[in-house]
Order: C-alpha cells, then sequence, then structure tokens
C-alpha cells in the first residue's frame, strides 16, 4: 500500500517548479530599470500601454517599471527616491515638490478636463451655471449627495481646490468618501444618485455603465493638466538620473506628442489627451 | 446577468485561441504560486514538526504567532516587504521591488504560517505511541520523520493545498511589491484589478474564470494523489 504513495513524485515536481524559473537572480543591471510612479488615469486609459513599450523600443537598455497609485503617493515615493521620474497631475501639489526642491524640471506634457457629472434630474441644478465653485455651492447648500474620491489623488487635489474656491469645507451625511480610483468612484456615485467629479478620460471608459449625466464642463479651473518631473539624486540611493531624464525627455519629444495626439480616437471618437509640450500653463485650453 | 454570461464568453474565448499575453499572465501566476508555495513548505513543515515534536520554553508563544501568521492579511504583509525592499530599505541594494522574486517573497511570507499551522496539526493529532513504536523498533530519526510525514500525509497534502489557494488567490501584497507591470509581474488577481478599473468588467470576469479554473486544476490533481490511498475496507468475504 505504502509503495502507491507519492509524496516523493510530489517532491519532485515541486523542485520541478523551483528549478523552471529562470527569473529568480535579480539578473538585470540596475542602471536598466527606470521606475515611473505615475496615477492610476495615466494606466487605466491605456496611454502607458502604447507609451512605455515605444520608449523601450526607442532607448533600448531601459526597462520601465510603472508603478500606478494616486497622485499623492506617487509624488511621495518620487519624493523619497523610490522612482527615477513622475508622470502626474495635481499642478499645485508638484509645485510644492518643486519648490522643495525634491522634483527637478517640471514640464507640461499634455492635458484634458475634468467633468462635474450627477443624476440627470440635477437636484442641485447646477447645469444653469457655467462656474464650477458656483456648483460645488450649490451641491453643499442643497445637500445633494457627492462622493470624493477622498484619497489624495490628483482628482481628489482638484476637488478640494474646488470646495476652497467655493469657500465650504464638505462635511455630512451627503459627503460621501470612497477611497477608492476613478472607476469604483464612479459606480458608487451612479448607485447613490451622487454628484462626483472624474477626468473625461476614465468616464469616457465607463460611459456604458453609468447614467450619471454631464452637468459642468469647460470652466477653467476643471482643466487636467499632467506633467512630467525628474526626481532629485540626493532624494535618495540608487536613484536612476539618466534613465528618469530618458523618460522625461521621451515624454515631451515631438513623435511622443503624436502618439498622445492621436491616443484613444479608434476606441472613444475623440482623444483623451491634448499633447502640451513646450507650453506655459496659462496657455493651456486657451 | 447578462455581464456574467459576456464574461464566461470571453474567457472561453481568451482560452480557446490561445490568447498569449493571457496565457502568459495565467503561466506566470503558476509559477510565482508554485515557486511561493514550494518554498513554504520548505520553512513551514520542518518548523511545523518541530513545533509538534518538541517542547521547549516559548513554545506555546511560538505556536499563537504561526497561529495568528495564518490570517496574515496580504496587504499588510506588501506593506512591509515592500518598506523592506525600497531601495531606502534595509534590503533595497538587491533592487528586488517590482520584481517576481518581490512576489514569491511576499507570497512565502503569507502562506509559510499555513503550512507551519496544518503540519504542527497534523502531527499531533498522530497517535503518540507511533512515534514510541517506531522508536522502539530501532527507527533513526530521519526514519521516524520519514514515517510519521508518511502516515499524515492526508493532512500535509490539505496543508499544501491552503498554503497554495493562499497564495494564488491573493492580491494585495502582489499588487504592491509587484506593482503589476505589464509582461514582468501581472498575475490574474492583479490583472482583474487592472481591468476592472478600466471599466472591462467582461475580461476582468474572464480572468477571474480562469484564475478558479487554474485552483481548481492545482487542487484536483493534488486531491487526486492525496484520494488514492483512502483506506480500503476489506471487501466481505
Amino acid at each position: 500500500m505504502q509503495k502507491k504513495f507519492s509524496f516523493p513524485t510530489l517532491l519532485a515536481a515541486m523542485a520541478l517548479v523551483l528549478t523552471v524559473p529562470s527569473y529568480l537572480p535579480a539578473g538585470e543591471a540596475a542602471s536598466r530599470n527606470v521606475i515611473l510612479s505615475t496615477t492610476t488615469s495615466t494606466q487605466d486609459s491605456g496611454l502607458l500601454d502604447v507609451l512605455v513599450p515605444l520608449f523601450e523600443k526607442k532607448n533600448s537598455g531601459y526597462s520601465v517599471k510603472t508603478v500606478s497609485v494616486g497622485t499623492g503617493q506617487a509624488l511621495e515615493l518620487a519624493a523619497k527616491g523610490e522612482a527615477d521620474v513622475a508622470l502626474v497631475h495635481a499642478p499645485s501639489l508638484e509645485k510644492k515638490y518643486v519648490a522643495d526642491g525634491k522634483l527637478l524640471n517640471r514640464r507640461l506634457v499634455m492635458y484634458n478636463d475634468f467633468i462635474i457629472l450627477g443624476p440627470a434630474n440635477d437636484p442641485a441644478k447646477i447645469k444653469s451655471t457655467k462656474s464650477s465653485a458656483e456648483a460645488m455651492k450649490r451641491i453643499a447648500a442643497s445637500a445633494s449627495r457627492f462622493v470624493s474620491r477622498g484619497d489624495n489623488s490628483g482628482t481628489h487635489n482638484l476637488e478640494k481646490s474646488l470646495w476652497k474656491s467655493a469657500a465650504i469645507q464638505p462635511k455630512g451625511e451627503w459627503y460621501i468618501e470612497s477611497g477608492q480610483g476613478m472607476g469604483a468612484t464612479l459606480g458608487i456615485a451612479n448607485d447613490r444618485g451622487a454628484y462626483t467629479i472624474s477626468d473625461r478620460a476614465t468616464y469616457l471608459a465607463f460611459r456604458k455603465r453609468v447614467t450619471l449625466a454631464i452637468l459642468l464642463e469647460g470652466d477653467r479651473p476643471l482643466l487636467n493638466i499632467y506633467s512630467v518631473m525628474e526626481v532629485n539624486p540626493a532624494n535618495g540611493p540608487r536613484i536612476n538620473t539618466a534613465g528618469g531624464k530618458a523618460f522625461a525627455d521621451f515624454m515631451v519629444a515631438p513623435e511622443t506628442q503624436a502618439v498622445i495626439k492621436s491616443f484613444g480616437v479608434e476606441k472613444f471618437g475623440q482623444p483623451l489627451f491634448i499633447p502640451v509640450a513646450g507650453m506655459r500653463e496659462e496657455q493651456v485650453g486657451e | 446577468m447578462g455581464l456574467v454570461w459576456e464574461g464566461i464568453k470571453q474567457a472561453c474565448w481568451l482560452l480557446f485561441t490561445g490568447d498569449a499575453e493571457v496565457l502568459g499572465i495565467t503561466l506566470f501566476s503558476l509559477q510565482v504560486s508554485g515557486t511561493a508555495t514550494a518554498l513554504s513548505l520548505v520553512v513551514g513543515i520542518p518548523l511545523g514538526i518541530l513545533l509538534a515534536m518538541k517542547r521547549f520554553p516559548g513554545r506555546s508563544f511560538a505556536v499563537s504567532l504561526i497561529n495568528t501568521g495564518m490570517g496574515l492579511p496580504p496587504v499588510v504583509v506588501g506593506l512591509f516587504v515592500t518598506i523592506f525592499l525600497w531601495r531606502s530599505g534595509p534590503l533595497g541594494f538587491m533592487e528586488l521591488l517590482y520584481t517576481p522574486t518581490a512576489m514569491i517573497i511576499a507570497q512565502v511570507v503569507i502562506a509559510f504560517p499555513i503550512v507551519a499551522g496544518l503540519t504542527m496539526a497534523a502531527f499531533q493529532s498522530l497517535n503518540p505511541n507511533l512515534r514510541l513504536q517506531l522508536l522502539g523498533i530501532g527507527a533513526s530519526t530521519p526514519q521516524l520523520l520519514w514515517l510519521l510525514c508518511k502516515e499524515a500525509r492526508l493532512p500535509l497534502l490539505a496543508a499544501i493545498m491552503a498554503g497554495f489557494g493562499g497564495v494564488i488567490s491573493e492580491v494585495g501584497a502582489s499588487m504592491m511589491v509587484g506593482g503589476n507591470i505589464r509582461g514582468q509581474t501581472r498575475v490574474l488577481t492583479t490583472a482583474t484589478v487592472l481591468e476592472t478599473g478600466k471599466g472591462n468588467f467582461e475580461i476582468a470576469i474572464a480572468l477571474g474564470l480562469i484564475l478558479l479554473l487554474l485552483t481548481f486544476a492545482v487542487n484536483l490533481l493534488l486531491t487526486h494523489i492525496q484520494q488514492r490511498e483512502q483506506i480500503r475496507w476489506p471487501k466481505p468475504s
């Protein structure tokens, strides 16, 4: 009876699994890895799936590791030296890191816009206004439900700046913090019949699944500007300065900007991002 | 429900057309979690046997630690492994963060307490007289351990299945230490999260189904090994 028992066979199988992976040694030379800390929107829109292979093809030898998290975390990782280059969308926050010397050479890459979404019957009557600050005031005044990302992401930072310009401290039953990504937040807002703010790219990806309507768009504070920044080599050990700079240069290069311009047209009938390399912030959206 | 149906169709389509990316992700998931499970056996089984058979000061404390470890939240493991592997962390010089190796390390940390805890339980449930008997007929220590392992093989295989099930299904640690990098560290669970975030629910469901199918296949194999040795009751003559 004991003969048939195949513990040894099992152990042999395990040994096989152990020897198969050829990737186990840390192999790659340190300077080849470029860690890009970026936001979920660049990843979820699929843009990086196009740009990263292009970069690796043009700069053979570099391997990009994309870490896509909220903008707040992406900037903090870069400031700790855990990334080599940052591609994010929270201009006021970015400027703080640049002023502190943690991040260098901030360059605009592209923009799209945020939109204020809400239930089609628009209980707070924001559709009649063109000002995002006024819209926030009306939502708060009518205590209409509003779903916030609440995760220090770029979108959350923009939302906070809108509340600030409306001179409102959002608080109460009506103010819901999801703590999740844009897609999940859209789902919650849709489910609760609430207002929310989304970047246009994510909204387009979820358009089929949500009944929320675009109630306000085109106001200047709703511009969603993405910038690329290099990491100060003084932030920590082993920062790949050359690799980070190569990726930043790549993002603003004319060929890359052309790719960004046409990205998404096929799937959504409109571009998801508009390239703006070389422009100053005031010129964007003019 | 239409969505689930779409997902099932998508899963079949991806599997039968042999979609290279999905196939790659599936094999990679199996490789990472298989390696992690194998390593966790190397650590967990001896540890479990030690805790079951030896009496030493602090043993009950160690047992409590292992029992707590059996329910370690993957996301907490992920956080700590990440901090250790950061460039500024103690193991930063190894440049392991966002590599498959980092994922294996995190998964071993998740799986080995499960294996150790179940191994310990398996050995403690053996009849204590068996050990005395084997020693009595002159078994050496390696012989003794081997025979006891054989005797406890059914719960030991359950320990392997539990360990593998724990790591193939976790997402928190793999996401954090692996980074879900396409073609490098993307596994079925992190790919499911990504596709959900993109709003591609059909593909997310399809990936989820493929994961279930993979787990089922592995468990089927292990169960087959486990159950072929069932006690055969003598036929009535």
